[in-house]
């Protein structure tokens, strides 16, 4: 199977601080992957840097066959990356339909905006809200706009930060479907989260992240049993 | 076979169909017949005053442009321009300097109208491509714009010597322009010059109803879907694939081409032009008609600039400097008590009175 990304050398360093230090990762067409890591470990950073919010001091990254190192954030989205923020990013005055609009109008693909809107609202259950302001959703329902916001512009790898974060239990685990409901329908998912629940249900594999550097990458049981993961996580591990 | 959705015929019912929409207030037959009342009330108008109270009246319609062009600006796409007063008055000399040197037979003088717009709405370009391309945000769009009007209010008032002249037009320095023509409709046998009283207040509300019309269609498109959600949440747009910095561009550069018509038409009205024009008072007062009106309608900038500057005008008669106090404390009672603006906050109780009577 071909890779969809393939991240080279990547660096950056804010100060004294290096976020990413000479990253090499790739993830393939249709994958189902998590990125792992103690806070601090760069998974945000290298979200941003994928997503051209950070510019990098080395590395390239090829997405689809391009290099899309020096393209801007909205240049990237266009070419088929799309992302979910930790803390929902959604537009709070607006009517979850408004939302919707604005992240549909631009990709119907010959579909009609409102056939697409109703089909969304049918995946994330958000119905009886449709002209509900989105700020007054709760947490969970929310974070199921965006991912419905970030899925309309027809992403081909879709980017996870902590999609769960404050969720229950039950919305997560209905989280986790709905992922894997996306990814059936080839939308390649890569996910940086915590809850080892979420990611035992979601990923393929894992790579552990660990002070800007790819530590380890395997299946989540081999993820589990490796002898430095949890040392890290409790930070006795000399790496 | 011609599909139905690219007909003619559908695109137009498409567009009059954004003449509703979430961006703006006020929609079915009782807000239209309201609307055409309205209009009705003031195309009677002119029956019923003086010429000079009808040429009055044309005054505060030259205003709206610019408060919409604001309401656009602000209220929509969410950057506050303290400095649309800058193209305003650029238009104003603009068309008054055409018209020095073109005149005003053959309809010269709506060429110069034209030109003058473009000359407002391209510099608004390119200051708002300066301004968001080079990542400027928040209130530092404020304090570039306000900037950039005193620095251009304090460059035409040292014009007066006479190497400030651009073909036979003086710029005239502090005390301005004067002597241009008014809009002058070429027609046959004489031409029709347009001087303040009820020809010229007909074309002004006709321009009104065109202009706020195509506002409505244009924010409730595509295009005002995504300047609402840069106001909203900018970070969020440009992760839609969205070019930020182009559409707030864009934006910027309509609310100044309507700041630009208010210039001209204000030059054509008076036929003078002072640097005063875009000085911190002026500068500051379209802030005030907008926000106190409601800055995120545009039925209600509209609403709102006309009152305010009635209001306005009257106070004057009782000494300008009250009035200019009398406009701040009313800006200062909105941001408390109404913070989206008196006529939305009117318009909003009207229609949940309108909601109980009929469940």
């Amino acid at each position: 199977m071909t890779d969809i990304l393939r991240v080279q050398g990547l660096r950056k360093a804010f100060g004294g601080v290096v976020v990413a230090n000479g990253i090499d990762f790739s993830l393939s067409t249709g994958a189902m992957h998590c990125l792992i890591g103690p806070n601090g470990a760069g998974k945000s950073s290298f979200f941003r840097l994928l997503l051209g919010e950070h510019a990098p001091d080395a590395g390239t990254i090829i997405f689809d066959g391009s290099d899309i190192t020096n393209l801007r954030s909205f240049q990237r989205i266009r070419r088929g990356i799309s992302v979910k923020f930790q803390v929902p990013g959604i537009f709070k005055a607006l009517s979850v339909r408004q939302n919707l609009e604005v992240a549909f109008q631009d990709h119907l693909n010959g579909q009609s905006l409102n056939t697409k809107i109703h089909e969304m609202l049918d995946f994330t259950d958000l119905h009886a809200e449709e002209t509900t302001p989105a700020g007054n959703l709760s947490h969970g329902q929310q974070q199921w706009l965006e991912i419905a916001m970030a899925v309309g512009v027809e992403p081909k790898l879709l980017l996870l930060d902590e999609p769960t974060a404050g969720m229950s239990p039950d919305e997560t685990r209905k989280t986790g479907e709905m992922l894997h409901d996306l990814n059936a329908r080839g939308i390649t998912i890569l996910a940086v989260e915590h809850d080892m629940a979420f990611v035992e249900q979601i990923a393929r594999r894992v790579t552990v992240l660990h002070f800007g550097s790819i530590f380890v990458e395997g299946t989540i049981a081999e993820i589990i049993d490796h002898p430095g993961v949890q040392e890290i996580y409790l930070g006795t591990a000399d790496v | 076979m011609i599909s139905s959705e690219t007909t003619p015929r559908s695109r137009t019912r498409s567009l009059l169909a954004r003449l509703e929409g979430p961006q703006t207030m006020g929609r079915g037959p009782a807000f239209w017949i309201a609307a055409a009342v309205a209009i009705a009330a003031a195309a009677a108008y002119p029956l019923t005053a003086d010429a000079w109270t009808v040429g009055n009246a044309a005054y505060f319609l030259i205003w709206t442009f610019m408060a919409m062009g604001l309401g656009v600006v602000w209220g929509y796409a969410g950057a506050l321009s303290f400095g649309q007063t800058a193209f305003f008055g650029l238009a104003g000399y603009a068309y008054g300097v055409i018209t020095l040197n073109l005149g005003a037979a053959y309809g010269l003088t709506l060429v110069a109208l034209v030109l003058a717009v473009a000359i407002g709405g391209l510099f608004a370009l390119v200051i708002g491509y300066f301004m968001f391309y080079g990542r400027i945000q928040g209130v530092f769009i404020g304090i570039v714009t306000l900037s950039v009007t005193l620095v251009l209010e304090t460059f035409m008032a040292q014009t007066a010597g006479p190497q400030w002249r651009i073909g036979e037009a003086r710029l005239n320095g502090f005390n301005g322009m004067s002597g241009m023509p008014p809009l002058t409709l070429p027609w046959v046998g004489e031409d029709i010059a347009l001087y303040p009283g009820p020809s010229l207040y007909y074309l002004l509300l006709g321009l009104v109803v065109i202009c706020y019309l195509g506002l409505r269609i244009m924010l409730n498109s595509s295009f005002g879907n995504v300047l609402v959600a840069i106001r909203e949440n900018p970070h969020r747009v440009g992760m839609l694939g969205y070019d930020v910095r182009l559409y707030q561009t864009l934006a910027f550069a309509i609310g100044g081409a309507f700041a630009a018509l208010s210039g001209a038409l204000y030059t054509a009205w008076g036929q003078y032009i002072t640097p005063s024009s875009m000085g911190l008072t002026s500068a500051a007062l379209p802030i005030i008609w907008v926000a106190v009106g409601g800055r995120r309608d545009i039925t209600a900038t509209l609403i709102g600039t006309i009152v305010v500057l009635a209001g306005f005008q009257s106070l004057t008669i009782y000494g300008s400097q009250y009035a200019l106090v009398v406009m701040g404390a009313l800006l200062l009672v909105t941001v408390l008590v109404a913070p989206q603006g008196l006529v939305v906050g009117a318009m909003t109780f009207l229609g949940r009175i309108f909601k109980k009577d009929k469940s």
